[in-house]
């Protein structure tokens, strides 16, 4: 691999630097090696405390940023567009007929193969919300209440039609395993501003009607890139992040001195051998002992006020997706870069309408929540929050109270950060089966994503086997340059 | 890059004895291979290079012919020793932005140099030359007597103008050789036993001694392993376990045999197809089960069909070719002349390979260990021995035969009173599928349930039916053989109830006068009022309760009848039906009848006596011979059936049961590998066109070899195979394989392969710096016989590898990667041997070889997003809990998280190249992982132990089992300090220091003081966390 050219020339750097510098610098950090390298940097100078910061590879941006951070709301499992934001009256008006044909020949079809194939229509009413009278199903009457932030895509396709591909094609834009995902491709690209967390952080919910679908940590995986770009998964249960706690009977001070003595040791090692390493792994072993205090603090939501666990209807440690919501908002207060959340259950092969109704009880006030709370706090306008499931599911029905897995056309939406709110994009047919107005694929969705955050999707690119391998893919991508306020 | 450029520009430019980056002899002509090519590759073959589709302005820059014609613009690209003729020159130079080549929205540039590199080139003459890599490797006379690394080292070092660093010292040296080529640190004795060995041929003695080593093979798997992808699960959705861990052990095994790596190739790719194939060569090919599949619902055959065809074509490009032949999946690949057809053709190699394509992986083989196969024979041979007493003759029961053959022939005539009864319909309430026989029996199968009634109706029965009967027949499809659908082949029919429905009149029930049974069940029959389960309470008049009925436990296997005497003759008229409902009302473990007869009799005296089931119809033939008239071979068939019957036989034939029994349990608990079967017809393999599985229209593709590379290799005039793929990557001919396995070697004793992109050699790879090194290497591994010990022996015994990692200033300034091998390198151990050295030092190592793969503490919860089904992650217990890192579980979608943040990696994909990252995480894991909190304790407990008298002696001791060498005197101040003030904490806190010592299972010592034991783990904990201890140097 030859892929980590640019992790390897900031360690080639910071060995010269020393070279250059003499032994005086040594401690000073990348960061000051960044500076350095960089006069936009220098001017504006930075404490030294930012130890083994990575500033990023995108520097300067290739456009001005019209977001900083991204919270994506993974809906896991592959919601119905068709019972929550794809309003289909022609599809009601069918059910129960046979789905012509035209619609479905030549296209993926999942557990329906060779099955007859009926129509079935919309389970659950629809509502027009808001001044931009965006039309979605009447029980998201929370999200309706802010429909006005949110654009609504209303065409989107993907590659996949299975759940592990699928999820691996909207994380990473490849379904081969190994690629890096989207949260590590950009901390990659833009560093973070948290101070003693990790750029990209994951949580996990599982809702309440059964249909978890497994999510491989590969969702989350640096694939190529370095495994410090990789997504840490903070957990609602045991410690948050694997391996924080401290021994049992190891006090904090305690723990504070075992550092501390490694730190002096491995210090000491240094000035014997000179490896640049051991500067990196001093850094690293600070980064350690203070996540151990930082990352309680943050996960810790029981000093937030009564006021906000209401908006969010959460307790705190419930590890809820509304839980999750609040954590999320935590996050990116602190200047966490990615933050993924999965919330479960939407795989609803059989009793779509139950199904949706119990999943909008879980999240229709939690969304509405993340999007008043940033709000209320002037964060909303550089934050990025994107709602999409791995795919959509079939006009047809399945058992006949189900859906089965679709990737012809389904719906997510977007809000905050340079989203134009109160708008939709995109359309599928009378059925809802395929996108046929704007259709939108994966490529798109993330090449969007990056040009928000003021990255050239065809400039953020890594060496591998050969490729310039790029989040959105070889084929080329194309901006959603109507749905940007 | 961009960051790297800039640093260049703004302080090396002030520095000119750096302006050298690329160390390159002065004054050498531009080569194509080194200078040019890569420069093209990076920057113009993505639209004039070999994808022909994609070709711009007819323009390819891959090959001379083209170049040196007029394009389409009508303008010759390069016109040769003219660079002010060549458009080439111009297009680069320009400062028009239309003009300019790469184009700006490329976001490719040519540097000055870079430019100029290629008007010298064209002035040179524009040579061309094959691809690097493509080329046979040329291999350097090497003097005999002569280290040949070293030879080409110091050739390459005089050109470019380094000198060689002296040897490291001896203490290091021992540490580097142990963990390169065992993966564990050496013991202190060992240490001091080779810095005291003062004789020149110390080291290539310990080298042999450590060659010899059966933790050798241990070490060199850990690379194969990552690159084959070998985990336990399957990677896909479930991500369930397969059974494989014995391809782990082939694998340690073929090293430390030192198997020659052309049979190793042959036996993974083809072991199934060697005409001398072996359980181990079998075994072998399980590399080709290695990939990703899949068992998730509503997953489509054609999709996967088509993910494995590509997962495996990546896997040869990886693993032998160190060719990215898996970019030609949609197109043909950009920067090497590998063609889509190159990959369907490769993949049509595999299309033979038996598998299911979505669901469960099937058992697989099973594998014996040669202990495994000594117990296997002590039980055949029991087996044998009891089989061949048994057919024996048997003189002591020739009157119990005499007596059995009047019976039987009794029953024969008896069996002619019996009419079997053909239904006329039949029907289960519980779901069951049931069929009649041609023999009129009824056999179940299908839905099992735990009751159930048949409800049969019969419309042709004999007149002056004066008795029914049931026959339960055994019957191969069933569990035990029958007669029963219940796991032990047992049933119970709780009640029998017929009836008769005559035209116009309301159906009558059959009254039983009596019901007799071949056996009835007694034990364990305790629930039973009657102590039995008898054919009476079959008849009893209702179904009462779980506990009463008609059930023939021991008996199974075997038929048994019960008979039915009815009250009154019966005669059925024309139109008339008799129903007979079966309820079988157990409830438990569906113990219903899985095949069964109905038979009538018009005979009094039939219908009253139990005669031993009629013999089956072969033997009834040679019963009414006399026995005067049969042949040996009759009667000893006859014998031979009766020997199965009687009492006076029955402790042998249980003896007998148990050894076969015996046998059958051992086998079930040896290991089993999914391995390589050919199906009889391959799968078709088409041409898809952009790789979409849907598109049916690509031309069907037969197995081929890669067009390009394999120029001149004969090749068989039939379908060729996987056999034929290997002998071909095994092939003279074939320039990359001896490259790509010396090339990845390297990597392990040097940290860099010498070509360092170790999974591409093609044109986006690296023409290694010291060419004729890789060559001389991969040609010498190849004329050895391909002996990978001679190979490594040769590479650790040099002295290029024997110098020391401390790098001068100067050497760090000319060459900061250490490409040139003028000094070792330096670098933190993998993921496995940062958990091996951690146990070494503790005393908790075991050092067992092989076997299932095992489960080291992790995080609980860890893998609650596994579903299908939900997981739990018991924790090995007992010795299972200390092995080796490289025996640890590999769950892909969740490899164990102290493995994942030491950068080991998912083997979701082929995996030539580990990252070395140096991450938060990694002190996370050292400082808080249980197992390294339990290794400090151990540790600890080992400082107590051996360590000496006082506190100073211990820390000493400690020192050199951590690190192989004696403290500083300024390293002791801050450890000495922590240690009085942890000691006075957990002698203030003795339920901290309780606490403490309880992480983890290895016992504790007796009688030690906890606050003592806690404090030397603090110590423990600090060696254990070092830099220097994780690092190999």
């Amino acid at each position: 691999m030859n892929l980590h050219s640019e992790l390897l020339q900031f360690r080639q750097q910071q060995q010269t630097r020393r070279l250059f510098l003499g032994r005086t610098a040594q401690g000073m950090g990348a960061f000051a090696l960044a500076s350095l390298l960089n006069p936009a940097l220098h001017a504006a100078p930075q404490k030294p405390a930012a130890k083994d910061k990575w500033p990023g590879v995108v520097r300067p941006l290739h456009f001005p940023a019209k977001t900083k951070r991204v919270i994506w709301l993974s809906m896991a499992g592959g919601p119905s567009h068709l019972e929550t934001w794809d309003h289909k009256p022609k599809l009601a008006a069918m059910h129960g007929q046979p789905m012509p044909e035209s619609f479905t020949k030549g296209k993926q079809i999942a557990q329906l193969q060779g099955a007859k194939l009926n129509c079935f229509g919309p389970q659950l009413g629809f509502k027009k919300f808001g001044k931009g009278g965006a039309e979605i199903c009447d029980l998201f009457e929370q999200i309706g209440s802010v429909s006005d932030d949110i654009c609504f895509v209303r065409s989107m396709t993907t590659e996949a039609i299975n759940h592990d591909p699928a999820h691996m094609f909207m994380n990473t834009g490849s379904q081969i395993a190994g690629r890096p995902s989207m949260g590590s491709w950009l901390t990659y690209g833009l560093g973070n501003e948290a101070e003693d967390l990790p750029g990209f952080v994951v949580l996990t919910s599982l809702g309440k009607g059964g249909q978890n679908q497994p999510i491989a940590a590969r969702q989350w995986s640096a694939g190529f890139l370095p495994s410090r770009f990789q997504g840490v998964h903070l957990r609602g249960k045991g410690d948050p992040v694997m391996y924080l706690g401290s021994p049992e009977g190891v006090s904090r001070e305690q723990q504070g001195d075992v550092v501390a003595a490694v730190n002096a040791l491995n210090k000491k090692h240094d000035a014997l051998v000179d490896d640049p390493e051991i500067a990196t792994r001093i850094a690293q072993y600070e980064m350690a002992f203070q996540m151990q205090a930082s990352v309680p603090e943050l996960v810790d939501a029981s000093k937030e006020p009564q006021k906000i666990l209401e908006l969010y209807g959460c307790k705190p440690g419930d590890g809820s997706f509304a839980s999750n919501c609040l954590l999320a908002r935590r996050l990116v207060e602190r200047g966490v870069r990615f933050i993924q959340l999965y919330h479960k259950d939407w795989d609803h092969h059989g009793g779509v309408k139950d199904g949706v109704t119990l999943k909008a009880a879980e999240i229709d006030r939690a969304c509405m929540a993340l999007i008043t709370d940033l709000k209320q706090r002037d964060m909303l306008k550089d934050t990025l929050i994107v709602w999409a499931g791995e795919f959509g599911r079939t006009p047809m029905s399945q058992g006949g109270s189900g859906r089965d897995h679709h990737n012809a056309g389904f719906s997510i939406w977007l809000a905050g950060g340079g989203i134009k709110g109160g708008i939709s994009y995109g359309a599928t047919d009378e059925l809802g089966y395929s996108a046929v107005e704007n259709p939108t694929n994966v490529h798109d969705l993330h090449a969007t994503m990056l040009q928000l955050l003021g990255i050239d999707h065809t400039r953020l690119s890594v060496k591998f086997q050969g490729l310039d391998a790029r989040l959105t893919g070889v084929e080329g991508a194309k901006v959603l340059k109507s749905i940007l306020a | 890059m961009k960051l790297f450029a800039f640093f260049f520009l703004t302080i090396v430019g002030a520095l000119p004895i750096l302006a050298a980056p690329a160390l390159a002899p002065a004054s050498a002509k531009v080569d194509f291979n080194r200078d040019i090519r890569p420069i093209l590759s990076e920057n113009c073959f993505a639209c004039h290079g070999p994808d022909a589709k994609q070709v711009k302005g007819g323009l390819r820059l891959d090959q001379r012919d083209s170049v040196l014609k007029p394009a389409k613009s009508g303008k010759t690209a390069i016109v040769p020793k003219q660079p002010a003729k060549s458009e080439l020159v111009r297009r680069i130079f320009t400062t028009d932005t239309d003009d300019l080549m790469p184009p700006p929205e490329s976001h490719k540039k040519l540097t000055a140099a870079q430019r100029d590199l290629f008007k010298r080139w064209i002035a040179e003459g524009a040579e061309y030359q094959t691809h690097w890599a493509y080329l046979p490797p040329v291999k350097t006379a090497v003097p005999a007597g002569q280290n040949g690394v070293d030879l080409l080292v110091r050739a390459r070092l005089k050109e470019i103008g380094l000198k060689s660093s002296p040897e490291a010292d001896r203490r290091t040296l021992v540490r580097r050789i142990y963990f390169d080529l065992l993966g564990l640190p050496p013991k202190p004795e060992e240490v001091e036993a080779f810095a005291s060995d003062t004789s020149p041929a110390a080291f290539a003695k310990l080298v042999e001694r450590l060659l010899a080593s059966p933790h050798y093979g241990e070490r060199m798997a850990i690379g194969w392993l990552d690159v084959v992808r070998f985990a336990d699960t399957i990677g896909y959705h479930s991500d369930t376990p397969r059974n494989v861990h014995p391809y782990r052990d082939y694998v340690i095994r073929a090293f430390n045999e030192n198997k020659r790596f052309d049979q190793f190739t042959r036996e993974q790719l083809a072991g199934d197809l060697l005409p001398n194939a072996t359980l181990e060569t079998r075994v072998g090919s399980a590399f080709n089960r290695l990939l990703l599949t899949t068992e998730e619902g509503g997953a489509q055959a054609k999709d996967y069909e088509a993910r494995y065809l590509t997962d495996r074509v990546r896997a040869v490009g990886a693993v032998w070719l160190a060719q990215t032949i898996g970019c030609a999946q949609c197109h043909d690949h950009k920067f090497d002349p590998t063609t889509a057809r190159d990959f369907y053709s490769m993949g049509a190699f595999f299309a033979d390979i038996k598998e299911p394509i979505v669901g469960r992986r099937e058992d697989g083989i099973i594998v014996p260990s040669e202990k495994d196969n000594v117990e296997l024979a002590r039980l055949d041979g029991e087996t044998a021995r009891l089989q061949k007493t048994f057919d024996a003759p048997q003189p002591q029961i020739a009157g119990a035969f005499a007596k059995w053959q009047e019976s039987a022939l009794a029953a024969l005539q008896n069996e002619a009173n019996w009419k079997p009864l053909a239904p006329a319909t039949v029907a289960s309430t519980g779901g069951a599928k049931l069929a009649i026989q041609p023999d009129r029996s009824v056999l179940a199968s299908g839905k099992s349930s735990d009751k159930d009634t048949y409800t049969l109706a019969f419309t042709n029965v004999t007149s002056g039916v004066t008795g029914l009967r049931l026959e339960a027949l055994p019957d191969p499809s069933l569990p035990a053989s029958g007669p029963g659908r219940a796991p032990n082949g047992n049933f119970v029919l709780t009640e029998i109830v017929a009836t008769v429905k005559r035209a116009e009149q309301k159906a009558e029930p059959v009254k039983f006068a009596g019901a007799r049974a071949t056996f009835e069940q007694t034990t364990p029959a305790d629930g039973n009022p009657s102590k039995k389960w008898s054919a009476a309470s079959a008849i009893d008049g209702d179904v009462k309760g779980a506990a009463f009925g008609w059930a023939v436990l021991p008996e199974v296997g075997k038929a048994q009848q019960l008979i039915l005497e009815l009250a009154a003759p019966l005669t059925l008229a024309a139109g008339d039906t008799l129903t007979i409902e079966l309820k079988q009302n157990h409830g438990n473990k569906s113990h219903t009848l899985g095949r069964f007869r109905l038979a009538a009799t018009a005979d009094a005296a039939a219908a009253r006596t139990i005669t031993p089931a009629a013999p089956p119809a072969d033997l009834a033939g040679i019963l009414k011979i006399a026995p005067e008239k049969r042949t040996d071979a009759q009667q000893e068939k006859l014998s031979a059936h009766h020997k199965n019957l009687g009492p006076e036989l029955a402790a042998l034939r249980q003896q007998l049961a148990a050894a076969k029994k015996a046998r059958t349990d051992f086998e079930t608990k040896l290991p089993r590998c999914i391995v390589s079967e050919s199906l009889p017809a391959p799968r078709t393999v088409r041409i898809l066109a952009r790789g979409n599985w849907m598109d049916d229209s690509g031309a069907v593709i037969q197995p081929a070899l890669p067009g390009h590379l394999a120029v001149g290799v004969k090749i068989a005039d039939r379908r060729l195979n996987r056999l034929d793929l290997a002998e071909w990557i095994l092939a003279r001919e074939n320039p990359l394989t001896a490259r790509v396995f010396v090339n990845r070697l390297w990597k392990q004793f040097f940290g860099t392969g010498l070509s360092k992109v170790l999974d591409d050699l093609g044109a986006q790879g690296e023409p290694p710096p010291n060419a004729a090194l890789l060559d001389w290497l991969a040609c010498e591994f190849r004329d050895s016989g391909w002996d990978v010990k001679h190979l490594v022996r040769i590479i650790v015994t040099s002295q290029t590898y024997r110098q020391t990692s401390t790098a001068s200033r100067e050497l760090l300034v000319r060459d900061p990667d250490n490409r040139e091998h003028a000094r070792q390198s330096r670098w933190r151990l993998d993921a496995e041997l940062v958990r091996d050295n951690a146990l070494t030092i503790s005393g908790l190592l075991v050092a067992t070889i092989g076997g299932p793969s095992v489960k080291p503490y992790q995080p609980d919860g860890y893998w609650e997003n596994l579903n299908f089904p939900v997981r739990s992650y018991p924790a090995s217990t007992g010795e299972d809990q200390h092995r080796r890192g490289l025996y640890t579980w590999w769950q892909r979608s969740f490899v164990h998280p102290s493995m994942l943040a030491f950068d080991a990696p998912t083997r979701e994909e082929c995996a030539a190249d580990r990252a070395r990252s140096n991450i938060p995480q990694q002190a996370l894991v050292l400082l808080n992982d249980p197992t390294y909190v339990e290794s400090a304790r151990a540790f600890a407990s080992r400082i107590v132990k051996e360590g000496g008298a006082d506190a100073n002696a211990r820390l000493a001791w400690a020192w050199k089992q951590a690190l192989g060498r004696a403290p500083r005197a300024d390293e002791l101040v801050p450890v000495r300090a922590l240690f009085d003030k942890h000691l006075a904490q957990y002698k203030a806190d003795t339920k901290a220091a309780e606490a403490f010592l309880k992480v983890g299972i290895a016992p504790l010592p007796p009688a030690t003081d906890p606050a003592e034991l806690a404090a030397w783990t603090s110590v423990a904990r600090i060696l254990l966390n070092l830099h220097e201890t994780i690092t190999r140097s």
